[in-house]
């Protein structure tokens, strides 16, 4: 059966683990948790040299990099899966496509520097970040959900129209990042909230809320986090990047 | 209407899409966006894209950002050859897993080499502290590395025996620190190697005409225009 290794703190974790699951593919969970630091397992490493989750082994195959992944299974899977997921119209498809590449450097990444920044910092370096970097990381946030909806959601129900797809749950997973962290991003955005709702219950509310379970919970961990082997090396990366 | 593509040699994704384009005899009109003027700033621009960054493709009506999305729809579009974006299940994994790992894993240490390295200091005469310009070429090292252990190992090409879209966009990204100097190449026979192969498949010529922009060395230019983009660069690399 195939494996997925998954820690579902992670947004391209989450989005790997709900698609799966809505369209019935069956695989095996494979926790790798990442506070823990067993990502950096000699094991883990055996997996995977990026050391990264999610990881996919489909028999003999390991794939890495979750958009890669639900492409995979969206092809695999073609006679079973519906069209909209992954639409085989040119123009459609270029449209999941556009989302799934702009995403990288936009929404995912700055959904969870805020979430690092507003949560993990001050926990790891036992200070609190400081506030141009947390403003700025903001902006850019609200830049992105700007462009989420006036590029890619304008008045359409889904991002490629009427139906969801690869895009849509991509996108939800990584906004459920600084959510966790107790920001709520879609105050004062009721068109996003509305595309939120549509997304959850196209998902399922229930697989939708089981998924997102861990990361809603994040702050009820921080007694145990400080304690975790997987803070230190955080620490490191904070003071390369956020000093 | 012809197919435009709105570009600009200085950027990576530009390139990869520019050589794909030429290579395959896909006809497009070019349509130039100096990004060092501003011009992805402007109002005509920000009707082809919102996003307003390059590359950019307009077909008819309809509008493309994203050079990823871009080469997917070229391919499929004017079906070029199948090792381009193989059909194959596996083989065609490959390259998404590398198409989507490059833009945090070695675009993103490629942009920020060359900013800090040439254009912040020589162009726009900002002071780049030492241990930022360490930093990040450690990162662009830690990237190369990973392009080589991982994405190439014993093969050719990172899909194997063809080169493919894969190998066209991490070229273009390795090309960029290139161009403030750094040589990315020595000490490195297996990336060098693979370039090689890459130049010789996409062809000389082409290859050298896309990266003539970029290891022209500092534009001499008038920065004034630069004011936007300069401090979304600070941003992002400092």
């Amino acid at each position: 059966m195939m494996e997925l290794y998954l820690d579902l703190l992670s947004s391209p974790c989450r989005s790997v683990f709900l698609f799966p699951k809505v369209v019935g593919i069956p695989f095996e969970f494979k926790h790798v948790d990442l506070l823990s630091g067993q990502q950096h397992s000699e094991e883990f490493g055996k997996i995977s040299i990026v050391r990264k989750v999610p990881v996919m082994k489909d028999g003999s195959f390991i794939l890495t990099e979750s958009t890669a992944i639900l492409q995979y299974l969206a092809q695999k899977y073609s006679s079973s899966v519906a069209d909209h997921w992954y639409p085989a119209d040119l123009q459609q498809r270029a449209r999941v496509d556009e989302y799934l590449s702009w995403q990288h450097m936009n929404l995912r990444a700055h959904g969870t520097k805020v979430l690092l920044l507003k949560f993990m910092y001050p926990l790891v370096m036992d200070s609190e970040p400081p506030k141009e970097k947390v403003d700025a990381a903001v902006e850019d946030l609200n830049q992105s959900l700007k462009l989420l909806e006036e590029k890619f959601l304008q008045s359409k129900s889904f991002i490629i129209g009427e139906q969801i797809s690869l895009a849509d749950l991509v996108a939800i997973v990584a906004l459920m990042q600084p959510i966790g962290a107790g920001m709520d991003v879609l105050e004062g955005r009721p068109k996003l909230i509305a595309w939120r709702d549509r997304v959850e219950q196209a998902l399922g509310k229930e697989l939708f809320d089981e998924t997102h379970e861990k990361i809603m919970k994040i702050s009820s961990l921080k007694s145990t986090l400080t304690s975790k082997p997987g803070l230190a090396l955080m620490k490191e990366m904070f003071l390369k990047q956020f000093r | 209407m012809a197919l435009e593509l709105y570009l600009d040699l200085h950027s990576q994704p530009c390139r990869s899409v520019y050589m794909f384009a030429k290579k395959n005899n896909i006809p497009f009109e070019f349509k130039k966006i100096s990004l060092l003027d501003g011009e992805q700033y402007g109002e005509e621009f920000g009707k082809i894209t919102l996003i307003r960054q390059v590359p950019a493709l307009r077909d008819g009506d309809f509008c493309l950002a994203e050079s990823i999305a871009i080469l997917l729809y070229l391919a499929e579009k004017f079906k070029t050859a199948d090792f381009w974006y193989p059909a194959d299940l596996q083989q065609r994994a490959r390259i998404n897993e590398y198409l989507s790992w490059q833009h945090t894993g070695i675009r993103l240490h490629g942009s920020k080499v060359f900013w800090l390295q040439l254009l912040l200091p020589k162009l726009l005469g900002v002071e780049v502290p030492q241990d930022k310009l360490d930093a990040a070429l450690e990162d662009l090292d830690s990237s190369l590395k990973l392009i080589e252990e991982k994405f190439i190992q014993d093969k050719p090409f990172i899909a194997g025996d063809h080169i493919s879209l894969a190998d066209l966009v991490a070229i273009a990204e390795v090309m960029q620190p290139v161009g403030s100097g750094l040589d990315v190449f020595e000490g490195r026979p297996k990336l060098s190697a693979w370039r090689d192969r890459v130049q010789a498949a996409i062809g000389k010529e082409l290859f050298d005409e896309a990266h003539q922009m970029i290891l022209g060395g500092v534009p001499v230019m008038d920065v004034s225009k630069m004011q936007v983009l300069k401090s979304k660069i600070i941003r992002l690399f400092l």
